[in-house]
């Protein structure tokens, strides 16, 4: 029976631990680097936090943008940006917020109406005063916090504070980054952009949880074994599993990149980055950074607490593979049959 | 592992089950829904206006205005009481949240406070010693009237928007201040933001015939009237004259029953009927005033100052004044509807065209459907026969989450279509889990019924740690985020309980029941 491909193999021991440094100051320098960005350059707010107006027009033949642009430009409401995109037909057009509150927003739509006239179809118009763009930033603001809030406290519960706060601080590697990209690429920052970031910041801790699932489980198990071999291990192990679920959500977003409409390209872009930049931060950043958390205080304070059995702890539990040893008598893929004596394992009677 | 009991295996069969039917109807069409028998479920998942078209306006009630207009009317009903009993004062007028007044002789302070508490209930006094008197409105009470100009303009909002015949609109009140207008299927909202902006308050009053509205503009104006421009412009924009129209108010607006657009003469006019307090007052005014001309005043503007000719004690009457039969019809439905206690500015509007909406769900359609297969062929190869269940439990979980929509009645937006595909990437990750697990059970030397119960259970705890974190996410973006982002946190968080549900439960339920026939030697994993 066909049992399928082995991505990775189940011996991989790469060493994640020794190259952890320099990658730490790499991360450290995109983090500073998206801040640095975002304070030069800024982002490209679009009309949600910005206020404006924007109007998707479709034109019945080919549009003439220069013809648009000079008629619109004549009306007096500020510069005016002309986009193409998808057709030849679509036209994207977008003016700066009104002088004049709330009711000149509203004026200043039915003149651009006026202006292009009959033969354009108006297929999206949205406009939004000043007022409701400032609410909305803070708004954004305070979901993103409130997020890793709730995030950082579900995982100090779970598991120890040590977890949750090299979680939280990878997550926010990730999503400062994820700001730091749509202002290097100029990419709209709007109401989805920031659903993207709380995505982001979720699926982060998504795949962070799980190697730290393993990693804690791991501590129990060898409990004389190195910090830093335990994490190296653990990510091994799990390593199988971060490729495949990393690389399927990568298809599955990809697909809306690249077929889902113009409408959420940017959203899928920024998705993209982000479960890149969530993986590595898992691999890269939640999971070394915990060397330099007391793990083996906690643990000391466990086995204490423990009616384990105190004398074996260094010896794997029955079944396991010694310590970070590949286990060079089992068959790649092929299993032990049942019951089978040759390996040294015994099943967990039931 | 093996045990799986009868009951739970019902259960999990018939959340399916639940799950196929509520998505079901998402297959047909609206008529064909409509013409299948009453028993079975018709509810559809509700696109968004994003994907089906129409107008999303955010309005804002002018409470300001209303606390204005509030105190406005003590200054009116603080003059008169004094006049009335004849207590001098200077310097009335409001400050802020409050009126004041100071009386010339101090000894008649308590006189005029007895005389306030009648003339200004609900309002807080305090007296100064050199005679002034503050009247305010203390903060409960602007927030009951801010409260109740808002519940009422909600309802006024309602009132003429079901009048144009918009289908299914949607009216909530948003925060303190706020009205969130939603009208599916409404390409160009100009027309009704048009009809919501305008309070539509209109008063019959006597023309003051004593001064001339030139002289009344030169500032020549007794404070009993004021100068009002009349609704229709001349060639050059400007109003085509001007009226000086007295302050009291004959009757007003509130006594009007009905209101129709007719015709008099082939030219449009508003017929209207007054209550029977409205039509006793107006029969009373015109029976005493025979051969003056009154004013018909909406939002300021002077509409037509007929003159009387007789008496008009019908209590009903017509409004002429150069319509246009559109114009007659907005009028005569603003009248009907009734005025709002204050301005409404529209403050965001989001219109999406249906062509456009249509374009998106199919768009996004084909997104999650190239996702989807990508995604099974991957499985297959990947996990070969456990890859193949863990795409029959990632197609129940599509149809569960397409059938949870449905049920609960949640809006799909087109970020909303972006979560789906999003949800069918990670809804996998609970299989890759498990699976990932029993390889590295049976490469420890366990037996395939060992290694299964053991990657089912041990994954288990993870995927409920990961999920759980994602849970909170989407939930605080549903909390906080607005219109699409909403719909996106809402296809978020039905995504990972059912991929949870699915994941842990049906591929299990799936492998047990293949294991119990095959009895394999070994796993094919």
């Amino acid at each position: 029976m066909f049992g399928g491909i082995h991505l990775i193999r189940h011996d991989t021991r790469i060493d994640f631990m020794r190259i952890h440094k320099p990658l730490m100051f790499f991360s450290i320098f995109m983090v500073v680097a998206s801040i640095a960005l975002v304070a030069v350059k800024g982002l490209n707010f679009g009309i949600d936090f910005r206020g404006g107006i924007l109007m998707e027009v479709r034109t019945s033949e080919a549009a003439d943008l220069g013809g648009m642009r000079e008629t619109l430009s004549n009306l007096g409401l500020g510069e005016v940006y002309l986009q193409q995109f998808g057709s030849p037909q679509d036209v994207l057009i977008r003016l700066r917020q009104q002088e004049g509150g709330d009711a000149a927003q509203g004026a200043a739509v039915q003149k651009v109406k006026d202006a292009l006239g009959t033969s354009v179809e108006y297929r999206r118009t949205e406009v939004v005063g000043p007022k409701v763009g400032a609410e909305l930033i803070w708004k954004a603001i305070y979901a993103t916090l409130l997020a890793l809030v709730g995030i950082a406290a579900y995982i100090w519960f779970r598991y120890e504070w040590h977890f949750g706060l090299n979680a939280i601080l990878a997550t926010f590697h990730d999503v400062i980054t994820t700001v730091g990209l749509f202002s290097l690429l100029g990419l709209q920052f709007d109401l989805a952009s920031v659903a993207a970031v709380l995505t982001i910041a979720g699926y982060s801790v998504n795949d962070t949880v799980v190697i730290y699932d393993r990693i804690r489980d791991e501590l129990r198990r060898y409990k004389k074994l190195p910090v830093s071999d335990i994490i190296n291990q653990s990510i091994n192990k799990t390593l199988a599993r971060t490729t495949v679920t990393s690389g399927l959500t990568l298809l599955s977003v990809l697909a809306i990149a690249l077929f889902g409409g113009e409408a959420l390209r940017g959203f899928a872009i920024a998705l993209v980055w982000g479960i890149v930049i969530g993986t590595y931060s898992t691999i890269f950043v939640a999971s070394p950074m915990l060397i330099y958390s007391n793990l083996r205080g906690l643990r000391a304070k466990a086995a204490a607490q423990s009616t384990g059995p105190a004398g074996q702890t260094n010896v794997p539990p029955a079944g396991a593979s010694p310590a970070g040893q590949p286990q060079t008598s089992a068959p790649k893929t092929a299993a032990p049959k049942a019951g089978a004596t040759t390996t040294p394992a015994t099943a967990k009677p039931k | 592992m093996l045990n799986f009991q009868p009951w739970k295996i019902s259960l999990i069969v018939l959340t399916l089950l639940i799950g196929v039917i509520a998505a079901a109807p998402n297959l047909f069409s609206r008529a064909q829904l409509d013409a299948a028998p009453g028993w079975l479920p018709k509810d559809q998942i509700t696109l968004g206006l994003d994907l089906q078209g129409g107008s999303h306006l955010l309005l804002e009630v002018d409470v300001k205005a209303v606390i204005e207009e509030q105190l406005n009317g003590v200054v009116d009903s603080v003059r008169t009481a004094f006049r009335k009993a004849n207590i001098g004062y200077s310097d009335l007028g409001v400050k802020g949240n409050s009126v004041t007044a100071k009386l010339r002789d101090t000894t008649q302070i308590d006189q005029a406070r007895t005389l306030l508490k009648d003339a200004a209930p609900g309002l807080d006094q305090s007296v100064a010693n050199d005679g002034s008197i503050t009247l305010t409105l203390n903060d409960q009470a602007i927030l009951d009237r801010q409260r109740n100009a808002v519940s009422q303009s909600i309802e006024i909002v309602r009132r003429r928007i079901d009048e144009t015949g918009t289908k299914e609109p949607t009216i909530q009140r948003q925060g303190a201040d706020r009205i969130l207008v939603q009208l599916p299927g409404v390409k160009d909202p100009e027309h009704i933001k048009a009809l919501i902006g305008k309070t539509a308050k209109m008063t019959f009053r006597f023309v003051d015939t004593t001064v001339s509205a030139d002289q009344a503009r030169a500032g020549n104006l007794p404070p009993t009237s004021e100068v009002l421009p009349s609704a229709q412009n001349g060639g050059d924009g400007q109003p085509m004259a001007y009226y000086v129209v007295q302050k009291r108010v004959m009757v007003s607006g509130e006594n009007l029953i009905d209101a129709q657009a007719t015709f008099q003469d082939a030219q449009p006019v508003v017929s209207f009927r007054f209550d029977s307090l409205g039509a006793k007052r107006f029969g009373d005014a015109t029976r005493e005033n025979v051969g003056k001309l009154f004013a018909i005043v909406l939002d300021g503007k002077v509409i037509s100052a007929p003159v009387i000719r007789d008496a008009i004690t019908s209590g009903s009457g017509v409004i002429s004044g150069s319509f246009t039969t559109q114009t007659a019809n907005d009028l005569a439905l603003l009248l009907r509807a009734g005025a709002l206690p204050a301005p409404l500015t529209v403050i965001e509007e989001r219109t999406v065209g249906a062509d456009l909406g249509a374009d998106s769900i199919a768009a996004g359609k084909f997104a999650c459907l190239i996702g989807l297969v990508l995604i099974v062929l991957a499985m297959m190869l990947l996990y070969g026969l456990f890859g193949f269940f863990a795409n029959l439990a990632l197609v129940l979980n599509a149809i569960l989450l397409l059938g949870a929509l449905s049920l609960l009645g949640a809006t799909l937006t087109l970020p909303g279509i972006a979560g789906i595909a999003l949800t069918l990437g990670m809804a996998i990750d609970a299989n890759v889990l498990i699976f990932e697990r029993i390889r590295e059970e049976v490469r420890n030397g366990r037996s395939p019924i060992a290694s299964l119960d053991h990657g089912f259970n041990e994954a288990r705890r993870t995927i409920v740690d990961a999920n759980v974190t994602h849970l909170i996410s989407s939930l605080i973006l549903f909390m906080l985020g607005s219109g699409p982002v909403k719909g996106f946190a809402v296809t978020l968080s039905i995504g990972v309980l059912t991929s949870m549900f699915t994941a842990v439960m049906v591929t299990r339920l799936i492998v047990v029941l293949w294991y119990r026939q095959a009895r394999p030697a070994a796993l094919p994993v």
